[in-house]
């Protein structure tokens, strides 16, 4: 529609409205805000994080379990190994809260001395199964070929046998059974979940404008993969893995419950509840005070995992 | 579709052959002489022990075992137990029990998961979802026995409601408690997957056409939601399966069932290598099944799955 009408703002000589220069200072919308500093996922993610109840109970359950593992002598009054049995089966009495076991054993305190065992497999466990499957699938996903090929092969047959049936057998026949081997042997069936995530991360990773632009200014690759691609994949491994820490623990105390998990002789939470089957009925506190310590231990690592996964998912974050 | 399931097929192959090597490498390849242990402190008269190996096979090169091994799976042949008993008349025993107790945990899982799960994913943040959530992560933390063990005191000793111990024939009304012990964990995985599931699919643009189309609430659950929500969920049903081989080794331990997760327990206690062998093979070999029977569902649900790479 032509109209001649250019409105009462325009000024001779324009044939249509132009603002002023100082009306629309340019550097004013478009500045950047140089004083905030850049934001990496990290610190976003802790941002979240620190915000959820949830991600503070378990960090402190975490923080006094790992406490209690390393130093118990600091946590209780009693040896573990002293036990009467006149105490046989008693119930909480003063100076003992929870009562004693079978063999007149305090209760309380062989829980405490039994964090130790269940804790240092879960541990190694995990960090087995987050170094060895972290690295082996970035370098499959990162390098691609014929090595990517014999890992994802080799990882299929490893998850093709469920991982505590693979350590049930594994473990029956081992002439050494201690915190190492289980760890150990549970990390040999469990790596090729983590190895796959870490495989699809890279991938995504592999893919992205900051590495073509690595490539570009003539990085070499392994530099590439160290300082870009990693760090940029590894957030999914960092969540299974703090879940997988708890459904170690688990796994370790059913391996000892079923007899080829840790020795009698090792005091870990999965010996003392197999052992407290039969009293069950009886002396029903003698199952369930571990059992409880256990259950505790294990649900800490999943809220935090759970608190980790949401703070490092992307959507989560795009919905904030 | 064809040629994914052609491919899938293939896949497989490998994947047999390699986890049963490494489970017979595992069990025979390994310090310790079976034979030997069979009679303790008393040596048997010389001469025996090398009859006995001969016979099963144990003075072969362990390649020629193993291949000898595979030989015999594909014609049937399962093995002898040290006591003489072909394993395969072990497991045609023990296996329907399990197929029974298996099928009710399964079914219990999907059922009241799913259904739980739906209901927490659409009342997000309620008190419904909150302690479902709470819920589920309890049964995860608990370890299976310990389930297990209050069950069996509580429902069998104190309430009287249940069997504590399950018959020899193990019919189906005696296997509910094992089943629903043994589904707990997977239960709890479900919940938690299908909640997640269908709170991502409530915020899709697929939805929001659908409610815009001004379907019935109802509708648009059921349909839109409910069914694209069950895609991860059926991928997990497989690998559940060998979670559930796992838990029935403990639950059938405690509820003294004769399945193959009882009859694998006493196995491994005894050190009868070709009753575990055998009966883990199969249990590896039915996981894989499983899995790419739930990969090949997938596929059909989800038909960007067939066209990718």
């Amino acid at each position: 529609m032509p109209s001649n009408n250019m409105g009462p703002r325009t000024r001779v000589g324009q044939a249509h409205y132009i603002a002023p220069l100082e009306e629309t200072p340019v550097d004013e919308i478009d500045k950047l805000d140089e004083s905030v500093k850049a934001r990496s996922t990290w610190a976003d993610a802790w941002d979240s994080m620190r915000r959820r109840p949830m991600f503070w109970i378990s960090s402190v359950l975490i923080l006094i379990i790992l406490l209690v593992a390393a130093f118990p002598q600091l946590f209780s009054p009693f040896s573990p190994t002293f036990c009467e049995l006149k105490f046989s089966n008693q119930g909480p009495q003063a100076g003992h809260p929870l009562g004693f076991t079978r063999q007149g054993c305090d209760v309380y305190a062989r829980i405490i001395f039994g964090a130790q065992a269940s804790v240092t497999v879960g541990v190694l466990a995990t960090l087995l199964v987050a170094v060895f499957g972290g690295i082996v699938g970035a370098l499959a996903g990162f390098y691609g070929g014929v090595f990517d090929a014999i890992v994802s092969r080799v990882g299929d047959i490893f998850f093709a046998i469920p991982t505590v049936l693979g350590a049930i057998v594994l473990m029956s026949v081992l002439p050494v059974r201690s915190a190492a081997t289980v760890a150990l042997v549970l990390a040999l069936f469990a790596w090729p979940q983590i190895a796959r995530i870490m495989r699809g991360a890279v991938l995504t990773a592999r893919n992205s404008d900051y590495v073509m632009a690595s490539i570009a200014l003539g990085v070499t690759k392994f530099k590439i993969l160290v300082r870009h691609v990693i760090p940029n994949a590894i957030a999914p491994v960092i969540a299974v893995a703090t879940v997988s820490l708890g459904i170690f623990i688990v796994a370790e105390a059913t391996l000892s419950f079923l007899g080829v998990g840790l020795p009698p002789t090792v005091m870990s939470w999965g010996n003392d509840i197999g052992q407290a089957r039969t009293s069950l009925r009886t002396e029903p506190q003698v199952l369930l005070f571990p059992s409880a310590a256990l259950s505790i231990t294990v649900l800490s690592f999943l809220m935090l995992g759970d608190v980790v996964s949401d703070a490092l998912d992307p959507k989560e974050r795009a919905r904030r | 579709m064809l040629w994914y399931t052609g491919r899938r097929l293939l896949q497989t192959i490998p994947v047999f052959f390699g986890a049963t090597f490494l489970i017979y490498f595992m069990v025979f390849a390994l310090p310790g002489d079976p034979i030997a242990a069979l009679y303790g402190d008393r040596p048997p008269a010389p001469g025996v022990i090398e009859i006995i190996r001969a016979q099963y096979h144990l003075d072969e090169p362990f390649i020629v075992q193993y291949l000898l091994y595979v030989g015999g799976l594909f014609q049937g042949d399962f093995g002898t137990t040290y006591s003489g008993r072909p394993v395969i008349d072990v497991m045609a025993q023990a296996f329907p029990i399990t197929f029974r107790l298996a099928m009710l945990a399964l079914a219990f899982e999907a059922i009241a998961g799913i259904l739980v799960g739906l209901i927490a994913g659409l009342r997000k943040g309620k008190w419904f979802d909150t302690s479902a959530l709470v819920v589920s992560l309890l049964l995860i933390s608990v370890p299976t026995f310990v389930i297990g063990f209050v069950a069996q005191l509580v429902f069998g000793v104190q309430l009287g409601w249940a069997r504590t111990t399950v018959s020899g024939a193990a019919p189906w009304s005696e296997l509910i408690l094992p089943a629903l012990v043994l589904a707990s964990v997977s239960f709890a995985y479900i919940v938690r997957l299908t909640r997640a599931s269908v709170g991502e699919n409530l915020n899709a643009d697929f939805v929001r056409t659908a409610t815009a189309k001004g379907l019935s609430r109802r509708r648009v659950v059921t349909v839109h939601v409910l069914r694209n929500s069950l895609v991860p969920v059926v991928t997990y049903l497989g690998i559940d399966v060998g979670a559930l081989m796992v838990g029935a080794i403990v639950t059938e331990g405690i509820f003294n069932i004769n399945g193959v997760g009882g009859t694998v327990y006493r196995a491994i206690l005894l050190g009868e290598n070709p009753t575990v062998v055998s009966f883990v093979a199969v249990m590896v070999i039915i996981f894989v099944m499983a899995n790419l029977l739930v990969d090949l569902l997938y596929a059909a649900l989800d038909p960007r799955i067939r066209y990718a790479k």
